[in-house]
């Protein structure tokens, strides 16, 4: 290919009105080597180019869905808000359960002072009967 | 349409949509995860497949706008750059480091051409589509791809020469 027909190409390319096949030309020129002096700059990038189009997608492609972040937040909040009813739920009987007991043992101190001051009246008059048993002996042995 | 007929049709162009999503990803990574899920993607809207006659630049569409989705939401994250594995080539070691390099700078000056240029370059030059397949892809108008084009190959050139006389003196 002479250089002035390159010349007027890269002309064409930098405009962007280089047809594919002129752009062909273009690459096979510059990545043949023998290039000139002045063109130098459009070897790198023609040699990019052709080194650019080399990459390829190594993985192998899967068409099931992986398993998203997304899904697995959606799922996590729905376990959190199972979890957040539960503990309430468990929480609040825990709670009645607290209460009743609660106000049984306030009810068993009610009724257990009741019956301690009965239980010391009684035990006071029972000194008294005591006392007056014994005060009745004595009187016996005077009398005999 | 079943998974090996479906297959037939986006092998072909598999590599395409991953150089196009890492042409604007840059890391290898995440270009790899974009084309995964682009294809199960397509996979999953296979009976719609059917009825578009050039699935190839439906594909090559559907990535662009994914990538742009992307790289919206993680304008925050860090993105690595990963360096092609380029082929070896047989010249002297010394031409080979300086080549690689030189080679290295058409892809950072790739990189840094705006958006809409790095595409078009990508689909124009490296993948050689016609200008009447990448209006399509890019969703443009003939003149507005060629304007872009050609300023985003003058920007290239003009860096190059710039950085080479920049090492010479």
């Amino acid at each position: 290919m002479e250089l002035a027909n390159i010349e007027k190409l890269v002309e064409k390319y930098l405009d962007a009105t280089t047809t594919l096949q002129e752009e062909t030309t273009l690459k096979n020129y510059f990545t043949g080597g023998n290039v000139a002096q002045h063109l130098q700059e459009y070897t790198y990038l023609f040699n990019y180019f052709v080194i650019a189009k080399d990459e390829t997608f190594t993985k192998t492609l899967r068409l099931e869905p992986k398993k998203s972040k997304k899904k697995n937040f959606k799922w996590l909040s729905v376990a959190a808000s199972v979890v957040l009813l539960l503990s309430v739920f468990v929480g609040k009987q825990q709670y009645n359960e607290y209460q009743q007991r609660k106000e049984a043992e306030r009810i068993y101190a009610q009724v257990s002072k009741g019956l301690e001051l009965l239980s010391k009246n009684l035990q006071k008059g029972e000194t008294a009967v005591t006392t007056l048993y014994a005060y009745e002996k004595t009187i016996n042995k005077i009398l005999k | 349409m079943n998974q090996s007929d479906f297959l037939k049709v986006v092998l072909p162009f598999k590599d395409k949509v991953f150089r196009l999503a890492k042409r604007l990803l840059v890391s290898t990574e995440e270009a790899e995860d974009a084309t995964q899920e682009l294809f199960y993607k397509l996979w999953k809207s296979k009976e719609k497949i059917a009825d578009y006659n050039n699935v190839e630049a439906f594909a090559m569409t559907m990535t662009k706008n994914y990538c742009y989705d992307r790289l919206k939401s993680k304008q925050a994250s860090n993105l690595t750059l990963v360096h092609s594995n380029y082929k070896e080539k047989e010249t002297s070691l010394d031409k080979k480091v300086e080549y690689r390099d030189s080679v290295n700078q058409v892809h950072l000056l790739i990189e840094n051409l705006p958006e809409q240029q790095k595409i078009i370059i990508q689909l124009r030059d490296i993948e050689q589509y016609d200008f009447d397949e990448i209006c399509k892809m890019v969703d443009m108008k003939p003149t507005a791809v060629r304007v872009a084009l050609s300023r985003a190959r003058k920007t290239i050139r003009e860096e190059l020469i710039k950085k080479h006389n920049y090492g010479v003196s």
